[in-house]
């Protein structure tokens, strides 16, 4: 199956994923960053809404920057299951011949893409961390690192449509709402039938959430390999606490089993954009850097000064953490009480 | 139960370069080692013929040093190594990779159950299982924390970002594996000397795949590298703030009370 002509192609569509009528933030992100490159190439965004008893959160992403929305609603895809999904995608697709898609790179989004790029038979780029378009050639220019470094490289998928691309959450801004958009709903019908689709969902099991989730938090303190130890990382978490921030880290505590792999920042975790990051003990490479570079303000703690956090924090502090992180516990919650003492009238010395 | 493995040999080190030319990694003469997420892939395949029996292919494409990641299944215990070489197949992105993979497993033709690793450590993509998955028309169960085989069906936890999933499919199918399925064998030195001494590492070439050869190389990979290059990130000047510990977490505090945000 292939789409043809590449001249009759045309819109940017971006998939939304949603679990029982919760919209992934991602999808959100994406539709803000599709409207942007949509306007450079004078096209619309369209976006493709699969589940059950979805209508409700249709005009949602008009407000996010849809001008269409594709609407396949049907107990059938109450859950996100691979073969549905990809059959109602590649349907729709062969139908209306989008320019691009853009998927999220969520583990659904993840299991999603590479299945519709093969049935399609066009490319996809995985993990981008930028995108923008060359408007001479009207391309997706779509930037992904590699080997978990500094490495980047710039992917165009020239003579195959759609151009696929995913995004990991997080590394595109999540932009406001617009209430006043206006877009066009428009409902599929759905002709699977369930004795046809191999793989059935038996049970669903969701992690208790402990609230905040780190890829949105205002606030976070992330913990290096300069923790050194268990201890260390208690030490960055009671920090984190005064300062009502989440916890994160860097590869090597999660490897060592001092926090669990949810709390991993970079290439191979989470993505962040909080107003304040400080990095305690972070050496600043690439594979850590990746994912926090667009928080708001930088502050890093590294003994060493060449340490790559210095190229790119707000505020540095060359020292031990073992003396830098206790003061500033005593000190934050010297203040705490500071203002939480009644106002008192001091008497003045004759 | 027979099953086929796909394989990567990844390069050892990420100090590696590329032709500026084609925007491809030169892989040739760089040390490579079989991807560890494969290796949860390989022990899953050997714990599932423990209990079912069965033939384990482990399958390959790659320049000939690929081979050596062969060897290492094979000494991990599996019964057959095929290796895709061939010069047309340089450069191929991740769906021409999966065309040749597909094309080499249909030849093979026998299989239940085809299982890959979650992600090669080197590009990270995850493309390649769902890819195969598809030109095979086989349902796709992507990773698997927990594999169960009955009669003719397969059962997996299947690991997602806040929780777990149960899923079923019936038989063939394909799997990729997380790296927590299993503590993969370390093999003995008796069985690497083995696999390197008595067994053998079949090297199919694109003859034998029956393939249209404009779907593979460059030129036939949907996606191209138009630049290759190093980003090293440099925001602003940083302020370093000096003095001894409790000066300078004073003077941090206020900077952070000054911007509201403690």
């Amino acid at each position: 199956m292939s789409i043809g002509n590449i001249q009759e192609s045309s819109g940017l569509w971006v998939f939304v994923e949603q679990s029982d009528g919760t919209l992934a933030r991602v999808s959100l992100e994406l539709l803000g960053k599709g409207r942007d490159l949509a306007e450079k190439l004078g096209v619309d965004v369209t976006a493709i809404l699969i589940g059950h008893n979805v209508s409700e959160i249709a005009e949602e992403l008009i407000f996010y920057g849809a001008d269409r929305v594709i609407i396949a609603d049907d107990p059938i895809v109450q859950d996100y299951r691979t073969e549905t999904h990809t059959e109602i995608i590649a349907e729709q697709a062969l139908k209306e011949k989008p320019d691009i898609l853009l998927i999220g790179a969520t583990c659904i989004g993840r299991d999603l893409a590479p299945r519709l790029s093969a049935r399609l038979n066009t490319g996809c780029t995985a993990d981008c961390t930028e995108l923008d378009i060359d408007k001479e050639m009207r391309l997706i220019v779509a930037t992904k690192p590699f080997f978990g470094r500094d490495l980047m490289a710039d992917i165009i998928c020239p003579f195959h449509r759609p151009q696929m691309v995913t995004v990991r959450p997080g590394v595109m801004e999540l932009k406001d709402q617009d209430r006043k958009r206006h877009g066009e709903l428009i409902y599929i019908d759905v002709k699977l039938k369930e004795e046809d689709i191999k793989v059935k969902v038996l049970e669903t099991m969701r992690a208790a959430s402990d609230g905040i989730s780190l890829g949105e938090a205002d606030k976070v303190v992330a913990a290096g390999m300069g923790v050194g130890n268990q201890d260390g990382f208690e030490m960055v978490k009671e920090l984190a606490k005064l300062l009502g921030a989440q916890v994160g880290a860097t590869s090597l505590p999660v490897d060592e089993g001092w926090v669990s792999e949810d709390k991993k920042i970079g290439q191979t975790g989470k993505t962040i954009r909080p107003k304040l990051y400080i990095g305690c003990g972070v050496s600043g490479a690439i594979q850590h850097s990746a994912g926090m570079i667009n928080s708001e303000l930088i502050i890093g703690i590294n003994t060493n000064p060449k340490a790559d956090i210095f190229n790119f924090a707000d505020y540095g502090i060359i020292g031990n953490i073992n003396e830098i992180i206790p003061a500033l516990i005593k000190e934050l919650k010297y203040s705490a009480n500071k203002s939480l003492r009644p106002a008192c009238k001091r008497l003045k010395p004759n | 139960m027979n099953i086929v493995v796909c394989i990567k040999q990844v390069p050892e080190t990420s100090d590696i370069g590329w032709d500026s030319k084609t925007g491809s990694l030169i892989r040739e003469g760089v040390e490579g080692i079989l991807n560890p997420n494969d290796k949860n892939a390989l022990e899953a395949a050997l714990q599932i013929r423990q209990q079912h029996g069965g033939v384990i292919t482990a399958l390959s494409m790659g320049p000939r040093q690929a081979e050596d990641a062969l060897r290492e299944a094979l000494s991990m215990g599996v019964d057959k190594a095929i290796l895709l070489n061939d010069r047309i197949f340089a450069g191929s992105d991740t769906l021409s990779t999966s065309y040749a993979l597909s094309l080499a497993i249909k030849k093979i033709s026998r299989f239940d159950l085809i299982l890959c690793g979650k992600e090669s450590w080197d590009a990270m993509t995850a493309h390649v299982g769902p890819q195969v998955s598809e030109l095979l028309n086989l349902p796709q169960l992507t990773y698997a924390t927990e594999i169960t085989i009955h009669n003719n069906s397969v059962t997996i936890k299947q690991k997602l970002e806040d929780g777990f999933r149960i899923l079923t499919s019936s038989l063939p199918a394909l799997i990729t594996v997380e790296k927590e399925i299993n503590q993969p064998q370390i093999p003995s030195m008796e069985s690497i000397m083995n696999a390197y001494r008595n067994k053998e590492v079949q090297v199919w070439t694109n003859e034998g795949l029956g393939a249209d050869k404009t779907h593979f190389g460059l030129k036939g990979s949907p996606t191209q590298s138009r630049k290759v290059y190093i980003k090293k990130v440099h925001k602003g000047k940083v302020i370093i703030l000096e003095g001894k510990p409790d000066e300078i977490a004073r003077n941090l505090v206020q900077i952070l009370k000054q911007k509201g945000l403690v």
